[in-house]
Formats: C-alpha cells, structure tokens, sequence
C-alpha cells in the first residue's frame, strides 16, 4: 500500500526561517489567498445578504429588504421541493448507473490480457467529454426522428415534451460522463490492493463470481464509497446536459429543474438574486453533508485501513 | 489440457465482456466522429447508419465558417491557457511556502484555502456575477478567467509533492546558501515536474469544458464566448445534427489528445485522494 500521507496541515518542514524568509513565506500565498476571499469567500457570504432582500418588480426599483423570512419561505414552496426531488432523482439516477458500470469496467480491465491499454484508454476516455459535447451527440442518439432508440425496440418519444422522459434521459447523458471518472478512481483502488491476495483465490479456484463479492468488493468498498460520493457531488453539478438537452423554453423544465438550474434560472430568467441566493446556501448544505459523510468515511478508512 | 482450455474459454470470456463494455461506453464517442463525417440524408436514415459510407468533410467547413468554430476554439485555447498558467503559478507559490518556510498564521492560512474545496462553485455564482460587474469586468475576458486563477486542490497536490523531495536535498541547498526563492525555482520545482503536470492538465480539462460560467458571464459579447459556448448555439437540432457533431468534435479532439499522451498524468491528478 502507498504511504499514506495525511491531509491535515503538520508543523510543516520549516527549512527556511530566518525573518526575510518568513516575509517570504506570507507573500507566496498573497495571491491565492486574495482570490479566494474575492471569489470564494466573500461571495459565499454574500449569499447570506443577498437573501434577504427580495427582487423589486421592475430592475430600476431597488430590491427590497425582507430579512431571513425570504430564505426560510422556500421551505414551504411547492417549486423548492420539487427541484429538491428532481435533484434527488437525478442523482440517483446517476450515481448507480455511473459506478456499477464503472465497478464493472475496472473489475474487467484489471487483468493482464494483450491490448488492454485500448480498452482502459476507452473506458477513461468519458471524462474529456464536456456537457455540452454529450448533450449534442446524444440528443442526436436519442431523436426519436433519427436516433438509434428505435433500432433496438426502444420507442421513446421527444425528450423535450415527455415528462416521463426527460429525466431519465438527461441522467444517462450525465451517468455516461460520470462512468469514466468512476473507472478511473474505482481502477486506482484496485491497483492499490494487495497482489498476492488476488492471485491467492485465483489459484485456489475460486469462481469470478465469488472472487468479485466475497474479496475483490470488500476490499475495495472505501473506494466505492469515495466514488459514491464524488458521483454524488457530480451529479449535484450537472447542469449543460439539462440547459441545451431541455431547456427553459420546454415545458419538462419542471420535471428536470434540479437545484442547480433552479438557480441559473433565478439569475438569468426572473433576475432574483435573493431567491437564487437562497436555493445557493441549500444546495451548498446538501454538498457539505456529502462531504461530511466522505471525511467520516475516509477517516474510518484510516483506522481500519492497515 | 483442460486448464489450459478452460484458460483459453475464460480469456475469450474476457475479451467478449471487455469489447462489450468498450461498445456501450465508446459509442457516443465514436458516432461523434462517424456522424460528423455523414451527410444530413445519411445521419437521419431510418435505421440510423452506423458508419459513414460515403464521408463528407463539408461539415466541418460549415461548422467553422456558419458556425463561427474557429473564433471559439481561440477563445477556448486563450481562456484555457491563462487558467492553466495562473493555477499552476499560485499554486506552486502556495504549496512551496506550505511546504518549506515557517511564518506567521500557516496553518489557519492552509486550512482556510483547502477549505475552498468545500465550497462548489455554482453556490458562488450569484454574487461573483455582482463583484464581476462591480470590478467593470462583466462580458470580458478578465471575467471569465480571474476568479478561476487560484485552486485549493493545486495547492495541495503540489505541497504533497514538493513534501516528498528528499531530506538530503534542502539540507544540501541550506548549506550551499540557497535562499529559499532559488531553491523553489532550481530543486523544488523541477522535482516536482510530474506533479505540476498533472495538475496542468486536470486545469486545461477543467478549463476547456466549463459551462454555467461562461454562460452567464459572457453574456452577449460574442468575442469572448467558448467552445462550449459555440456548441450550445448549433445545439442538438436533427435539422443540423452532422454539422453539430462535427462542432463536438473540434471541441472534444484536444482533450483526446490530451487523454492518449497524458493519460498517466492525468489519472493522477483524478485520484488525487482517491487511495492513498
């Protein structure tokens, strides 16, 4: 196993400490730091002021202050819950489809066969693919007028105006994106696992369907779980798939307006700052949960890992 | 004898799920290409062709002159290279003095930018489109790329690396009297070389295919507007769908490009974290 190296700060090496040096040292993180209290920080908090006001009628007017009652209203809004259900949809749609392809791929790849580079290369190559580059060519797979459903017995209609399909289909589109990543991380853990335990069942005859579930899974199931979690996250990102695949102009919007674009379209369509503000501080709660869950997990890695 | 057969049945077994797997994850990709390559009577045949009989590369010329390609992939390429540049910079500065030089408030300081990962970027949108436009920088370049110049992740991928220099080596540095800017730029940084590739490249992957920014902040400034931004426009309409795909095509190549030749580089940059 790798040397594990940890993430929190240690007293650090320290080799350069005169007076001139420790000037230095300060002024080499001068620039990350102003960019990230300007881009980062600031705007984070300013999210906390920009709820509490409430867009004016008409862009000339000024908006108007309504304190904390804006933010805690979208609590009981029909339109936050269903995005909220949209959202949670959508990821579950994701995340599942995207690591057990991705499981299924890197338990496939980790073998030595000839040309196996190809097929990693390919299984990888997923990740490059921009949302905007996988909206395009799957709006043209998925057509019902020229698409390749139809070929295989799959009869769906428009994406645009089927409630029923939208969301399912803008999912595949982002799980797709995500199957490389996850081949790519779930491949990392493999490698880091012990040799000579694998080989160990091989040689003792062991079926590959047991070898998968009862060695192969539980030894790489941190992994699965950090790949869960960066698939989550993901899924809590994906946005271009859903703006050029649906669009605001398409009545589904309802059906696949998932937080994030709830957000894009406070800013660009209704110009509510507040409101977009608000959804923001959510969506930022629902992230540092997974997050939370991701640190609780890694650390118990950690202690049980050697 | 029946080993070495059931061997050969199990290789082939292998190869026929790898090939499958390969099938269903590639062919997106691959129709990417043998769609952009089709005519408009061919891409939109029932049933769909799987192979572009008679290629034609007109739609690659209609994707650069009536979709205005080229103008995007400059943009692209521009916007893509300065992020590259600016993350890699500050986060050697960073990760250097993380690494090496004692001073005053190191640990809040690096608490405080790894901390940054914690908060996604779409939660900040709102209010960086305001100090956007409150700096004049609203429809400009400098406001598609400034707020993306520094990265949490950079500058702990590289203190990671610049940690692992051996001990032997800034001892040797200290008594040869280097001053700690000379040690960062002649032993640090060029030890850390796969490191600072790596990071190079998940930046320009990062770069290149971003999307909910520059759609807000570019506005209706066409000069500054990406690639994404040019796909966006020819869109997923069938009326166009060969010339679409050509678009995705230029725009996805350099990134393939980037995954044949660096791959290693970038796989590392991916699982950074991932197993340690």
């Amino acid at each position: 196993m790798a040397k594990r190296t940890t993430s929190l700060p240690t007293a650090g090496v320290g080799v350069f400490r005169t007076k001139r040096d420790r000037r230095i040292g300060l002024a080499l993180t001068l620039p990350s730091l102003a960019l990230f209290l300007l881009f980062t920080y600031y705007p984070f908090f300013k999210n906390f002021q920009l709820a509490l006001y409430r867009a004016a009628p008409f862009p000339t007017l000024p908006n108007k202050f309504v304190g904390p009652s804006q933010f805690f209203s979208i609590f009981s809004d029909a339109q936050f819950w269903d995005s909220v259900r949209s959202t949670v949809i959508f990821v579950g749609l994701v995340v599942p489809i995207g690591v057990f392809l991705g499981l299924l791929m890197a338990v496939a790849a980790h073998q030595r066969l000839k040309g196996i580079r190809v097929y990693r290369t390919i299984f990888s190559s997923t990740v490059v693919s921009s949302a905007a580059v996988a909206a395009v060519v799957f709006s043209t797979l998925l057509s019902p007028v020229s698409g390749y459903l139809p070929s295989i017995g799959i009869h769906a209609p428009d994406i645009t105006s089927s409630a029923t399909w939208a969301m399912p289909m803008v999912a595949i589109v982002s799980a797709w994106q995500f199957v490389g990543l996850a081949f790519i991380i779930l491949t990392a853990g493999l490698q880091s696992l012990p040799d000579d335990l694998l080989e160990a069942s091989r040689v003792d005859g062991a079926s590959s369907w047991t070898r998968f579930w009862r060695i192969i899974l539980p030894l790489l199931s941190p992994t699965v779980f950090f790949t869960l979690i960066v698939g989550v996250i993901y899924g809590l990102q994906s946005f271009g798939q859903i703006d050029i695949m649906i669009g605001t102009q398409n009545s589904t919007f309802t059906h696949t307006n998932v937080l994030i674009y709830a957000i894009y379209r406070f800013i660009h369509v209704s110009a509510d700052p507040g409101m977009a503000a608000s959804y923001s501080i959510a969506l930022f709660f629902i992230t540092l949960v997974v997050t939370l869950i991701q640190f609780r997990i890694l650390e118990k890695r950690v202690h049980y890992g050697q | 004898m029946a080993s070495k057969q059931r061997r050969l049945a199990g290789r082939t077994g292998s190869y026929a799920l790898l090939t499958l797997l390969a099938f269903i994850v590639g062919f997106p990709l691959y129709i990417i290409f043998a769609g952009s390559l089709m005519s408009l009577k061919e891409i939109t045949s029932v049933p769909p062709s799987l192979f572009p009989m008679h290629p034609i590369w007109s739609t690659f010329r209609d994707a650069f002159v009536g979709g205005n390609l080229g103008q995007y992939l400059a943009v692209s390429f521009f916007q893509s290279g300065i992020i590259v540049v600016g993350q890699v910079l500050t986060s050697i500065l960073a990760a250097f003095a993380f690494a090496y030089i004692q001073f005053p408030w190191k640990r809040t300081i690096f608490v405080a930018m790894l901390a940054t990962s914690m908060i996604p970027f779409e939660v900040t949108v709102t209010a960086n489109l305001q100090t956007v436009a409150a700096l004049g920088w609203s429809e400009t370049m400098q406001g598609l790329v400034v707020p993306f110049l520094a990265t949490g992740f950079g500058i702990f991928l590289l203190r990671q690396a610049f940690l692992q220099i051996p001990k032997e080596m800034h001892e040797a540095a200290v008594i040869d009297g280097y001053s700690s800017w000379k040690f960062m730029w002649r032993v640090a940084v060029p030890l850390a070389r796969p490191s600072i590739a790596a990071l190079a490249v998940f930046s320009f992957l990062g770069a290149w295919n971003q999307y909910l920014w520059p759609l807000l902040e570019t506005g209706s400034n066409k000069n500054i507007q990406t690639i994404q931004m040019g796909i966006r426009g020819v869109g997923g309409q069938v009326s166009t769908a060969n010339v679409s795909l050509a678009a995705a095509a230029i725009a996805v190549a350099p990134l393939l490009i980037l995954l044949v030749f660096f791959q290693k580089h970038l796989v590392r940059s991916l699982t950074a974290g991932a197993v340690k």
